[in-house]
């Protein structure tokens, strides 16, 4: 379902991006031009090298279009220099990553809390915690992430990306590093969080059954986005 | 399988790729800058030796002299030719020598041309006239006198002096004889002549005190050969001198030269292996994975080990041939730099420096390359999958052992003395071990702070503490780096305060000896109407050795040619109620104020050593005719190279009182004085005046190029030290910049990671800073007291100074050294750690 009568939580304009390759100028984004609405589940589907990552790199900031502007609520993320943008991350953005991306010298809690941390909130600890219980960590609060199996380190990091209950969650195949039971619960875990904090989530997957479940998928094709199809 | 030629050819490509990609530049730096060090070093001391040598060879005039109490065989002079030496000759002995009726006691030398071979004799033309160098020797017929000559007979040039049946014109005023220096409290007024004269003075008789001597001087390594084939030739009554056995302040000197210049090299070397062991560790963090996918595609261990051992041995060849070049290169613009400052043209290094450089730097890379290398190996296929297994430290007796082993035998060979090797080594490893310790457990206490403070401050602790154990190593790295920098300029102010105190403005710069008894009261006259300081006069009674504990000594019970000499020869004794004021008593006691055993003697230390005397043994001494024995009660240690009056031999007043003596002073006389001291010379004239200002210049002017050399060879250290640091921050750069990635993609702003680095470089660097004030103040201590034997200064500054430059410095490094960090794109540095 498209809510199009809801302003926009992300708007990508004509978003390219291009790197030199050698001599030839490789185009990995190709006017890539779409909106999310708030509380919206939306999936980025394409094959390998189709310009996934990049796409999903673009629209939290973590890198910088060729051309084209991407809208965070309303800001233009790309007026903003890369400390705006960070600000504006902390402040909305919720991230989790294939392959975790946990701080290896924090422990599960101290993982959990370093946004709260960054933003300067009060009583990071506690509500650290109290997300740790959430996605059934409650026990492993000190491990380091060595010490945790792969889906509890997704669960940390799910925990991580949701604990400053931001706006927005961009995932990037969050699945693609577990085996499939386990990346079930992950998503499962995921999808659950997004609802009972009605929070947008922007995510990438090769996975057809996780992108089932986004209200819509967007496919990429060589960098060019093919086609917007909603679910039932 | 690959063959040999598949595999180095692979090695080949390997090294290229990783060089095209960077991977090398931080190890091929260390190696670089540690090989340039070296042979810097190395190249640099090498001319500062031979600079020094052939300094300290003026004094002897010749590298080598060979006398003797009788004409030497032929042998001797056809053997120094055929080495391709240079030799020349001359004869010494005492002679009257008279102008208008009026005697002096001269010591003639008849030389022959060549003489010098070493140094320069200078030459004025009347007394206070201006001087000049010349290369020749008095022509048949005349003579050349020294100023206490000249002044003694009140010369004028061109007066004839009447020596045995000949008559000698006065041609020219000495002002500088290079060999005046040894011995010279001998020593009697001068008169040069030529060696043809001296036959047909009629002085050379059957009887007459001669004393020939052969100079000898040429190629270092063939002086040396020289020398190992003549000591077995020598008869009694011969004996060798090379610089080493020349005046003791001489020997002194450059001994303690070579020992502080061969210990600035080891320090150079030692920090040159952190820098390596970091950039290696560094190495092997990033080739991992690659060695990971190479297992999974089939390799074995010992291809892969063979593979990048190859490509080690290439990579350190070319990088150690690079810090040669570099090193040889830093030693010009050092030479031509210094060059001026010393007024001396330096003579070219040997390539020994180069050898030493590329053995250096390949022995090192390896030490500390292989154990990175083993854990390359033996990296898990399953890493291909799961990138957190193998992890590639570097543990056990294998890692850091072999690095030890290598380092130690680095210094062994560098030091060429076991002893400082073993503190130097010993200091570090001391050090080493106990600043890990400390630092380990002070990171631990440091983690429980992290939960008070802000943000950055907390991250950073908890950063520090996470990573004790890297943290540790790479602390004890920095402080190992710093230490080596605090110890040199510690030990280095030590050792300029200790010369500048020799160099103490009214250092005495006169000798006057054989002043009779009846002549003190007189010449204290003197000194008081001419508002000199009043000078100490000495006792001095000439004895010889002549039995210890009953049995007679003579020089055939001594193998050493000190010790030969020290029995053959007469020694001055002199007697005393208080123990000098700068001798200390090395072993028994001093007698106090009441003696009420005068038959008691204390001997100083060295003299000791040399003839194996010991507490408790009866010295039997023949003076004039008598003889006595007496018991060593005392040992003294006597800093000779004070210039001050100093005795082997201190008896209790009673013992020596009633025998012949005469008294010996030393005193400051401004350079003003030259007519005051004619007039003293004039009104006491047996009183022999000895110049030692002419000496010290030598003496000075060396340890003025031995400074030099020293703050030179301290900047190289310093760079060293600097590549330690770099590699210290590179070996953690890509954990730091995926870290900030993640951060800044959680929304860290730059200042907030920032922040954190400083938190973490501040504290590394304060805790290194500390540790190193430990360790260099301990080892300085060490450094300064047990081996260079100067007195140690603890100064109290080095702690503010190492804690808070430890801190700023390593800050201000770290943040420079991780801008790259805060600027790349957090996707890059998320794909780039995979």
């Amino acid at each position: 379902m498209v809510e199009n009568s809801v302003a926009p939580i992300v708007r990508a304009s004509g978003l390219t991006k291009q790197v030199q390759s050698g001599e030839s100028q490789l185009s990995i984004l190709s006017d890539v031009s779409f909106e999310v609405a708030a509380g919206e589940a939306v999936a980025i589907l394409g094959v390998s090298g189709s310009g996934k990552s990049t796409l999903l790199g673009l629209l939290a900031g973590l890198d910088t279009p060729s051309s084209g502007t991407v809208e965070i609520a309303g800001s233009d993320l790309y007026a903003l220099d890369e400390d705006g943008r960070a600000a504006l991350r902390a402040q909305l953005v919720g991230f989790v990553f294939q392959s975790f991306q946990l701080l290896p010298a924090f422990t599960a809690l101290e993982n959990v809390m370093l946004p709260l941390d960054l933003a300067g909130i009060a009583g990071a600890r506690e509500k650290a915690r109290a997300m740790l219980d959430r996605v059934g960590l409650g026990a492993r609060l000190d491990h380091y992430p060595k010490q945790l199996s792969g889906g509890e380190q997704q669960r940390v990091a799910i925990a991580r990306a949701f604990v400053r209950e931001p706006k927005i969650v961009f995932a990037d195949e969050p699945t693609g590093n577990l085996d499939v039971a386990t990346g079930a619960q992950v998503a499962d875990l995921m999808f659950a969080l997004n609802r009972e904090r009605h929070t947008t989530l922007v995510l990438v997957t090769h996975d057809a059954a996780i992108s089932q479940r986004c209200s819509r998928q967007l496919r990429l094709t060589a960098g060019r986005l093919e086609r917007q199809t909603a679910s039932a | 399988m690959m063959s040999y030629a598949q595999e180095l050819l692979l090695a080949v490509r390997l090294l290229w790729r990783d060089q095209r990609a960077g991977e090398l530049s931080l190890l091929a730096a260390a190696i670089v800058i540690a090989v340039a060090s070296v042979t810097t070093v190395g190249f640099f001391t090498d001319r500062v030796r031979l600079v020094l040598s052939e300094q300290s060879n003026q004094l002897l005039g010749a590298d080598l002299t060979l006398a003797s109490d009788r004409p030497y065989d032929s042998e001797f002079e056809a053997e120094a030719l055929k080495r391709g030496l240079t030799i020349t000759h001359a004869l010494r002995f005492p002679s009257m020598v008279a102008r208008d009726g009026e005697n002096v006691l001269a010591d003639v030398k008849a030389v022959a041309p060549g003489y010098p071979l070493r140094g320069e004799l200078r030459l004025a033309e009347r007394m206070f006239g201006p001087e000049h160098i010349t290369r020749d020797i008095p022509v048949p017929g005349t003579a050349w006198v020294d100023e206490r000559f000249y002044t003694q007979l009140n010369l004028h040039p061109g007066d004839t002096l009447a020596l045995g049946k000949l008559r000698l014109s006065v041609a020219a005023l000495i002002t500088q004889e290079p060999d005046s220096a040894v011995g010279f409290f001998n020593s009697l007024p001068r008169v040069l002549i030529n060696v043809a004269d001296a036959g047909t003075s009629g002085l050379i008789q059957e009887g007459s005190r001669l004393r020939y001597r052969l100079y000898v001087a040429g190629d270092a390594a063939q002086v040396d050969a020289y020398r190992e084939w003549a000591t077995p030739r020598l008869k009694p009554g011969q004996n060798m001198e090379g610089i080493r056995d020349a005046r003791p302040e001489i020997r002194n000197t450059l001994e303690r030269a070579e020992r502080y210049l061969g210990l600035t090299a080891l320090l150079s070397v030692m920090l040159a292996a952190v820098a390596i062991a970091l950039a290696a560790q560094r190495f092997l963090a990033r080739h991992l994975d690659g060695c990971a996918v190479m297992r999974c595609l089939g390799a074995r261990q010992m291809t892969i080990l063979r593979l990048y051992l190859m490509h080690f041995v290439l990579l350190g060849a070319l990088a150690s041939a690079l810090g040669c070049a570099v090193g040889y290169a830093a030693q010009l613009v050092l030479a031509s730099w210094l060059g001026t400052l010393l007024a001396v043209s330096l003579p070219n290094p040997g390539a020994a420096a180069a050898w030493q450089g590329l053995a250096v730097g390949l022995s090192v890379l390896l030490a500390f390359g292989l154990p990175p290398l083993m854990s390359l190996s033996k990296v898990p296929t399953l890493r291909v999958l799961r990138r957190e297994l193998g992890g590639g430290r570097v543990r056990g007796a294998l890692g850091y052992g072999l690095g030890f082993a290598v380092i130690g035998a680095l210094c062994l060979w560098k030091a060429h003395d076991v002893r400082l090797a073993v503190y130097v080594l010993g200091g570090f490893l001391a050090a080493a071990a106990g600043s890990a310790v400390v630092a380990l457990g002070a990171l631990k206490l440091l983690g429980l702070l992290r939960t008070a403070g802000g943000i950055t401050w907390r991250y950073g602790l908890a950063n520090l503490r996470r990573h004790a154990y890297a943290v540790s190593v790479q602390t004890v790295a920095l402080a190992l780096g710093i230490m080596a920098l605090l110890t040199l300029s510690l030990v280095r102010g030590d050792l300029l305060q200790s010369w500048q105190a020799q160099r103490a403005p009214d250092t005495p710069n006169r000798f006057l000896i054989n002043v009779q008894a009846e002549q003190l009261a007189p010449l204290r006259e003197f000194f008081t109407a001419r508002h000199l300081v009043q000078p100490d006069f000495y006792p001095m009674v000439r004895g010889r050795l002549t039995a210890i504990n009953g049995r007679p000594v003579s020089a055939a019970d001594y193998s050493e040619d000190r010790a030969k000499r020290l029995v053959d020869r007469e020694t001055n004794l002199s007697w005393a109620v208080q123990a000098p004021a700068d001798n200390s008593i090395a072993a028994g006691r001093w007698w106090g104020g009441q003696v009420s055993d005068s038959q008691q003697l204390s001997i100083e230390e060295g003299l000791a050593t040399t003839l194996g005397l010991k507490l408790g043994d009866h010295l039997t001494y023949e003076v004039a005719g008598a003889s006595f024995v007496a018991t060593v009660t005392s040992l003294r240690k006597v800093e000779w190279d004070r210039f001050k009056v100093n005795f082997f031999v201190i008896a209790p007043p009673a013992l020596l009182r009633d025998y012949p003596v005469s008294y010996i002073t030393s005193f400051y006389a401004p350079p003003d004085a030259a007519t005051l001291l004619g007039e003293l010379v004039r009104e006491f004239p047996n009183v022999v005046m000895i110049d030692v200002a002419q000496l010290m210049g030598q003496v000075q002017k060396m340890m003025d190029q031995v400074v030099q050399a020293l703050r030179f060879v301290f900047l190289f250290t310093l760079a060293a030290g600097l590549t330690v640091l770099y590699a210290a921050i590179a070996s953690t750069g890509d954990e730091r910049e995926y870290e900030a990635a993640v951060m800044r993609t959680l929304g860290a702003s730059r200042r907030q990671i920032a922040a954190t680095h400083f938190a973490e470089f501040a504290v590394t660097g304060a805790l290194a800073g500390l540790l190193a004030a430990c360790g260099a103040s301990a080892l300085g201590y060490a450094l300064a007291v047990k081996l260079l034997n100067v007195s140690y200064l603890a100064d109290p500054w080095i702690w503010p100074i190492a804690i808070g430059g430890g801190a700023a410095g390593i800050a201000a490094a770290g943040m420079l050294g991780t801008r790259r960090v805060l600027r790349a794109p957090p996707l890059a540095s998320l794909r780039r750690a995979g």
